[in-house]
């Protein structure tokens, strides 16, 4: 494990991922009673960082990563992805791709295959490696990921918080430039979360993606990114950007740090604030 | 292992058990001791019920007009050697089978079709939903005219006691697939066919499984009363014609004991039936059990 941790510095040996959001609007339902999810929003997001998207519940944070990911479209704006576009003016929706994966809240691992067959799915259908060669990786990249003896079992035989480790690396084994955290660690207890957080990290400090992470739990958020984006409540834009000058790697002493309970105090007091206009609105989860 | 934190020694998964053992322990397990008292109770009562008028000389209402279990049990040892007797199980379990096969190869590809397909579900649904409420006896006389023989009369009957429970399950199953595993496999580059194939198919498993035992179950009712409306479909007279038509033949040849026989087989060969089926759901959906 240490070897691993000091090998890497943030910020470095990534060279792809970068996301780029501009001026994104999204109106659901433009017809009829229109309800502004997002509101020109824009966020530039370097390739390697782990940004933490912070807002109230139902703030519309899920819209934009449903735009990332291509399962829904904007209504104006463009995301690009290393100078790409996603989606913009003339595409209103991105195609979903192997470059950008969902870890999903509540996970999505197919229940009907093996831990090892759910990890070996991507590479599978993408068919760029053998057979032999996808499950040798898988194998190695479950190992890696303390997940060994798990292969044969079915997600449903397994820990919530193994089940989710599985998931993030069914997603790396798709050599993702971008990871998409919907929550992922919302349904655990506080306990297996922290382990799960720890396990995220090294993960990450492996794999070098881009995360964008959805959540509001404040301890995770800033234990986890490199920047908070702490959003408004619907309509969705950044309200306050907070880098957190904490440096990577990171264990779970940082939580104890001064400068952590800093972080803390000034991120509650903006995301207080919100949550109230976002409680007085009446938004429900969403 | 590279990273190996101690939570993951308290995460470990235990090892499945052996077979043999599970076997063991499930035969000497409470519930089938219960099992054993319920039907060793049920028999005793009904032994009491039945001789009640012999024993005391006040026959006991309901339950004394019927035979005793030990009267039944005679006249079914001695039916053991009867040939005709075989027929009936024989013929019955043959139209079950033909129309619940029948029922999940014609109900299984046309749910999935309803579901995955907005244009066939709208054209099909409506007269599907008609035909549904019609019970499957209603369609006897209809079936009879159409059909060019009784035996394929009785098992088309047969194959609408299931086919319409299957149907409604598969579309049930398919239509309910949580969304996030069509999103995460298009993300990771399934075509449309994998995803039918590798999603679809497998989320739908649990649903056909469940619409099918419950069909089994319909078709076993549904059998018994046209083997006794069309009169057994068996031109040989006697007791040739199915374990209903078994039964109706006891009751006009006034052996009661006969009657309560047929009853029996008919229990039995559901509950052969549905164990078949539901090991061989069990083996088809191996996620499901280890919850």
């Amino acid at each position: 494990m240490s070897a691993v941790l000091e090998t890497v510095s943030p910020q470095k040996a990534v060279t792809k991922g970068a996301i780029l959001i501009e001026d994104v609007v999204k109106i659901y339902d433009p017809e009829g009673a229109s309800v502004m999810a997002v509101d020109h929003c824009s966020l530039d997001i370097p390739a390697g960082e782990i940004c933490m998207i912070v807002g109230p519940s139902g703030c519309g944070k899920t819209t934009l990563l449903n735009a990332i990911a291509g399962f829904h479209d904007i209504t104006s704006g463009k995301i690009s992805m290393d100078g790409q576009m996603l989606c913009g003016p003339g595409k209103p929706m991105a195609e979903p791709g192997s470059d950008r994966i969902v870890v999903f809240q509540n996970g999505a691992l197919f229940p009907w295959k093996s831990n090892l067959d759910n990890v070996a799915f991507g590479p599978l259908m993408q068919g760029k490696l053998s057979k032999k060669a996808i499950y040798e990786k898988a194998r190695g990249m479950m190992a890696d990921a303390g997940l060994s003896g798990t292969e044969d079992n079915f997600p449903g035989e397994v820990s919530s918080g193994l089940r989710r480790r599985v998931e993030i690396v069914r997603a790396l084994m798709n050599d993702p430039k971008v990871l998409l955290f919907d929550e992922p660690y919302r349904a655990l207890d506080s306990l297996t979360k922290s382990v799960m957080h720890e396990a995220l990290l090294e993960i990450y400090y492996k794999n070098r993606v881009t995360i964008f992470f959805i959540t509001h739990d404040l301890e995770e958020a800033i234990f986890l990114g490199h920047r908070l984006v702490i959003m408004t409540s619907r309509p969705c834009r950044p309200k306050k950007i907070l880098t957190v000058d904490i440096p990577h790697p990171r264990d779970y002493s940082v939580l104890t740090s001064p400068r952590f309970r800093q972080l803390m105090d000034e991120t509650i007091e903006v995301v207080h604030e919100e949550a109230r206009k976002s409680f007085a609105a009446g938004e429900k989860e969403g | 292992m590279a990273i190996a934190t101690p939570i993951e020694k308290a995460l470990v998964v235990p090892p499945r058990r052996s077979a043999v053992r599970r076997f063991e322990k499930r035969l000497l397990s409470r519930s089938n001791l219960r099992a054993a008292i319920s039907i060793v109770l049920f028999l005793i009562l009904w032994e009491i019920g039945a001789r009640s008028k012999q024993w005391t000389g006040v026959a006991m209402p309901w339950i004394g007009q019927i035979p005793a279990p030990t009267a039944v049990l005679r006249v079914w040892i001695g039916l053991l050697g009867d040939i005709g007797y075989w027929q009936s199980w024989y013929l019955s379990f043959g139209r079950v089978l033909a129309g619940f096969v029948a029922a999940m190869l014609v109900g299984i590809p046309l749910g999935l079709l309803m579901a995955v397909s907005k244009t066939f579900n709208g054209v099909a649904f409506p007269s599907f939903e008609i035909l549904r409420p019609i019970p499957p006896l209603a369609w006897v006389p209809v079936s009879i005219i159409f059909w060019p023989t009784q035996e394929l009369s009785i098992a088309f009957v047969t194959f609408l006691g299931a086919f319409f429970t299957v149907v409604i399950n598969v579309v049930g199953g398919a239509r309910s697939i949580d969304i996030r595993y069509f999103q995460s496999a298009q993300a990771m580059g399934s075509s449309q066919w994998d995803i039918f194939r590798r999603i679809v198919l497998p989320a739908t498993l649990p649903s056909i499984v469940v619409g099918s035992s419950v069909g089994m179950g319909i078709t076993w009712n549904v059998v018994v009363a046209a083997e006794m409306i069309s009169g057994g479909g068996s031109q040989s007279g006697g007791s040739g014609g199915g374990l209903g038509f078994f039964i109706w033949n006891s009751y006009v040849g006034g052996s009661y004991e006969q009657i309560v026989v047929g009853m029996i087989s008919i229990g039995i060969a559901g509950y052969i039936c549905s164990e078949v089926l539901r090991s061989l759901g069990g083996f088809c959906t191996p996620w499901m059990k280890k919850r």
